[in-house]
């Protein structure tokens, strides 16, 4: 009872739990964790290490990166990356502050449809805005006078198409924050007299402050770290994504490649943590006890958001239309006649459908296996009885892939894969290790989407089963997974759609019999064939769009007869 | 301590020695040592952060003691996992699996203990039947309110006979109507089948209307244990006083002769306990001991007061008083209906009210070590 018995003897105490159910427990945290440090901590430190190390593999400090700020070419990229991204981020917060306030704050009809357009490019790969600019603004584009005589190669074009590939990414964060409002605080506004203007920036924006960097940190790491749109649209503009590309594929200068990955790391490893710092802040903003808002006629606010979105919805359908029907188009611009030549793939590809047929294959791979060891990984996580220390810290390597680029991911596979040391060496360019690679670079979003849904269970079903002598095994499989099967089949269906539509994170790590369609894509572009790239792309979206319907249809299906339970 | 109302069982069922937990710097519970009799209802009481759900949960085995032992039927039981020990839980969230029907909540124990699918059928009809939820077994626990869903969740601890049940705060979550009825199911049901149970509340009518035995807690250690009428009547700490029942302090001296000083009165003390003189005591009582009528030249303990407050609280009320001749001393006097009108008693006047020295308890512990007064 006082405190100096408390220091070195804790007689008495007992940690107990052996059995088998204990080693079960015990046996299945070890695994998730030996899982998470293989896949995700090994491969970084690999590529970190690389960084230090010359060609020979000898330490060399930080020789490699004083000779990398010290080559004129490579701090110009630096700087071309760093303002680029950071116009692409001013131009997709404020189009989607002002998207994500007339679906959340105004009366606009057809919400879900104005929803479901601009979600649209998440089903895309990257490099579809790309190539349907290209269409547009290209030299062969029927809107090229637009730019006064400037170029879409180059800067203009790769901010134009993140700025399509970023919206909904941060439509989705701004909805989120624009959704939480407490109609008390306009009431009281109002009440008071004050005028629409003020209420504006003293409640609705203050508001969503924290959303609104948290959409901008997430734009910036999205646009600086994304390298199908550099490389499509990118011209002579060289960025880091694409450096790291050169000095890999290019010049097989691993050490450089690896300094720049690391250079990439850094702003979102900044990003990433700030949004952690920002959003422990955000939890006390909007009260358990308030009053949601809901949005009032106001005939001038409504027609003008209606305009806006109408805009914003046929700008982001016209450019997905594009590269739809620019695929189509027997031979731009000279014969505008529709044909299905360009989707006749094995002109193109010595292994025809192949590239297509592995990006099923991995996305496959990467939504069973993915959301097997994410779900699983979460509940011992969560739920674990035990192992504290383990389990924090299997947390927090499920948090790091979110600050880690996919192109730096896939660099540090293809360096841990390659070391000769590595017996895991024999899966190099298989879709085995594309899979894994993909699983890894995608887990952390996955991982919060089943934490989420684990934490709204009651925590004392597992004191329940225990008390009934019921495994918790049994307890997860009868319980815990029905519960969940929604956040289940989202996660499943993030995953399909991701290994579907990137690039970055498998550009270093394909061989010829594993590429993949989104790689495909690049190839095609390389070699002038527009019109084929644009077909393997809408392939690749109509894939994605599939399996969103399919999802919904599972979910609509599944939620309506099997899981009665959940109707009152 | 005198048990009441317990079978004649020569070792207790449960006993707990020198319990302690930390979380961190914070203790959740010292030393704590306590004996529970087979088939007795005891409640721990207190408020809110004093450890009693703790306390609970390391007798379940959910959290692990940092020192002490607990014995269960002269087993230590202190290393066992919660699934090696013999109990059933009830907790204030009801916890029912809301992907299961009623049926496959109750029957969720059963099907590990290898029974039939009939045998089971038949049990979960009992235990239906039992809790009064007949012909509700197809349902899903959403579909129930919140009542019913605490029968059940009540249910399914009971299928698998075990010989505790533990109820975490199991009524807290429920209006006061269904509240009072499911106390007095919930006890006409543990008396009928004997289980030895523990009910954590912070109620602490629930506690004096439901148990054998009270253990009241404070602070992650045990202030009193005893029947709901040795705390009530005789709590043995100004702290137990005042967390159960309302109770009025006066802080005095003790003079010597069965009198105290408080601000300027001398009151006369009846406990066979008499302080020595010259000692800082607090003096309390409850308000429904103070005496309004019948007031003599010769009653003890008569004071002037001034009535500065009246709140109606339906069978009675509560009256607030100034001490007239002291500096600040207010007491609280519950008067009934029927006497507010016989007295005409209205905010402002002046009356007689009196302190009968055998209601007048002395407590030597409160004054200057943790201040009795706590909430």
């Amino acid at each position: 009872m006082t405190m100096a018995a408390a220091t070195p003897a804790t007689k008495g105490r007992r940690r107990p739990r052996t059995g088998s159910e204990r080693l079960l427990m015990g046996a299945s945290v070890m695994s998730v964790l030996a899982i998470l440090v293989l896949i995700i901590a090994v491969p970084l430190g690999v590529l970190l290490l690389k960084s230090f190390q010359d060609k020979t593999g000898a330490f060399v400090g930080l020789a490699n990166y004083v000779r990398y700020f010290s080559t004129p070419q490579m701090v110009g990229s630096l700087w071309n990356s760093l303002w680029v991204s950071a116009l692409t981020t001013s131009l997709v917060v404020l189009l989607a502050f002002g998207y994500a306030y007339a679906l959340t704050r105004t009366k606009l009809p057809a919400k879900p449809v104005f929803t479901a357009i601009a979600m649209l490019p998440l089903f895309a790969p990257s490099l579809l805005p790309a190539i349907s600019f290209i269409y547009i603004f290209g030299n062969q584009g029927f809107l090229k006078s637009w730019l006064l005589g400037g170029t879409i190669y180059g800067a203009v074009g790769i901010v134009m198409s993140q700025v399509f590939y970023c919206f909904p990414h941060a439509l989705l964060v701004l909805t989120t924050a624009l959704g939480l409002a407490d109609s008390r605080l306009y009431e009281a506004a109002s009440a008071l007299g004050t005028s629409t203007w003020r209420t504006f920036w003293t409640i609705t924006v203050p508001g969503v402050k924290y959303g609104l960097v948290s959409a901008a940190f997430l734009v910036f790491t999205l646009g600086i770290t994304d390298f199908g749109i550099a490389k499509v649209i990118g011209g002579q503009f060289s960025v880091l994504a694409t450096d790291a590309y050169k000095q890999v594929i290019g010049q097989q200068n691993f050490q450089m490649g690896a300094v720049v990955g690391f250079i990439l790391l850094l702003p979102s490893v900044l990003a990433f943590a700030m949004d952690r710092i920002i959003q422990r802040r955000q939890v006390a903003l909007v009260s358990a006890r308030a009053v949601p808002l809901i949005p009032q006629r106001r005939p001038v606010a409504d027609t003008v958001a209606l305009i806006y979105c109408l805009t914003l919805a046929s700008v982001i359908l016209g450019v997905i239309g594009m590269a739809v029907w620019g695929s189509f188009i027997t031979y731009w611009p000279y014969n505008l006649s529709l044909s299905l030549k360009w989707y006749d793939v094995i002109e193109f590809e010595p292994t025809g459908w192949g590239p297509y047929l592995n990006s099923l294959k991995v996305a496959g791979l990467v939504s069973v296996l993915g959301t097997l060891l994410v779900f699983c990984g979460a509940y011992l996580i969560e739920k674990g009885e035990g192992f504290a220390r383990l389990r924090v810290a299997a947390h927090l390597l499920a948090m790091i892939p979110m600050a880690v680029p996919g192109l730096v991911c896939g660099l540090g596979y293809v360096f841990f894969i390659n070391a000769g040391w590595n017996p895991l060496s024999v899966f190099y360019g298989t879709l085995t290790l594309l899979a894994v690679n993909t699983i890894a670079h995608f887990y952390t979003t996955a991982h919060i989407t089943a934490v989420t849904a684990l934490k709204q269970i009651d925590r004392e079903f597992e004191a329940v089963s225990a008390s009934l002598k019921v495994p918790f095994y049994k307890t997860f499989m009868r319980v815990t997974v029905p519960i969940c099967i929604p956040a289940i089949l989202d996660i499943a269906l993030y995953m399909f759609v991701n290994a579907l539509t990137t690039v970055s994170a498998v550009i270093f790590l394909y061989s010829a019999q594993t590429k993949l369609a989104s790689i495909t894509i690049v190839h095609l572009d390389e070699n002038g064939m527009t019109a084929a790239a644009a077909a393997m792309a809408t392939m690749i979206l109509i894939t994605a769009l599939a399996a969103k319907l399919l999802h919904l249809f599972i979910s609509t299906y599944v939620l309506g007869t099997l899981q009665a339970w959940r109707q009152r | 301590m005198a048990d009441r109302a317990v079978p004649a069982v020569a070792s207790p069922h449960i006993r707990i020695h020198h319990l302690t937990k930390r979380f961190g710097a914070f203790a959740a519970l010292r030393a704590v040592t306590l004996n529970i009799n087979r088939g007795e209802l005891v409640c721990f009481l207190g408020p809110s952060g004093c450890g009693k759900t703790t306390l609970l949960r390391v007798i379940a085995g959910l959290e692990i003691q940092d020192e002490g032992t607990i014995e269960i039927d002269g087993k230590d039981v202190s290393g066992l996992p919660p699934s090696a020990r013999d109990f059933g839980i009830v907790f204030q969230s009801y916890a029912l699996f809301p992907n299961l029907t009623v049926n496959d909540n109750v029957a969720y124990g059963l099907v590990n203990r290898g029974a039939s699918r009939a045998g089971r059928t038949a049990r979960v009809v009992e235990l239906l039947e039992l809790v009064g939820l007949p012909e509700q077994g197809l349902k899903y626990p959403a579909q129930l309110s919140g009542g019913q869903q605490q029968r059940v969740a009540l249910a399914r601890a009971l299928a698998i006979s075990p010989g505790l049940l533990l109820l975490d705060e199991p009524l807290s979550a429920l209006d006061a109507r269904v509240r009072a009825r499911l106390r007095d199911e919930i006890r006409t049901l543990q008396r009928r089948l004997g289980v030895t149970t523990i009910l954590v509340t912070h109620d602490q009518e629930e506690a004096l209307s439901m148990a054998d035995r009270i253990v009241v807690m404070n602070d992650g250690a045990i202030e009193q244990i005893g029947t709901p009428e040795e705390i009530y009547a005789r709590p043995s700490s100004a702290f137990v006083a005042d967390f159960v029942g309302k109770m009025t302090f006066l802080d005095g001296i003790a003079e010597g002769t069965g009198s105290i000083a408080v601000d300027g009165f001398a009151l006369q003390v009846s406990e066979p306990l008499q302080p020595k003189p010259g000692a800082s005591v607090r003096l309390g009582f409850r308000p429904e001991e103070v005496q309004v009528r019948g007031i003599t030249a010769s009653t003890p303990n008569q004071l002037d007061v001034t009535v500065l407050a009246t709140e109606y609280l339906g069978a009675f009320c509560r009256l607030t008083l100034a001490v007239l001749l002291s500096k600040d001393l207010s007491i609280a006097a519950d008067v009934s209906s029927n006497e507010m009108q016989d007295l005409r008693l209205a905010t402002g006047q002046t009356i007689k009210v009196a302190l009968p020295p055998a209601h007048l308890r002395v407590f030597q512990d409160a004054v200057g070590t943790s201040g009795g007064r706590s909430t």
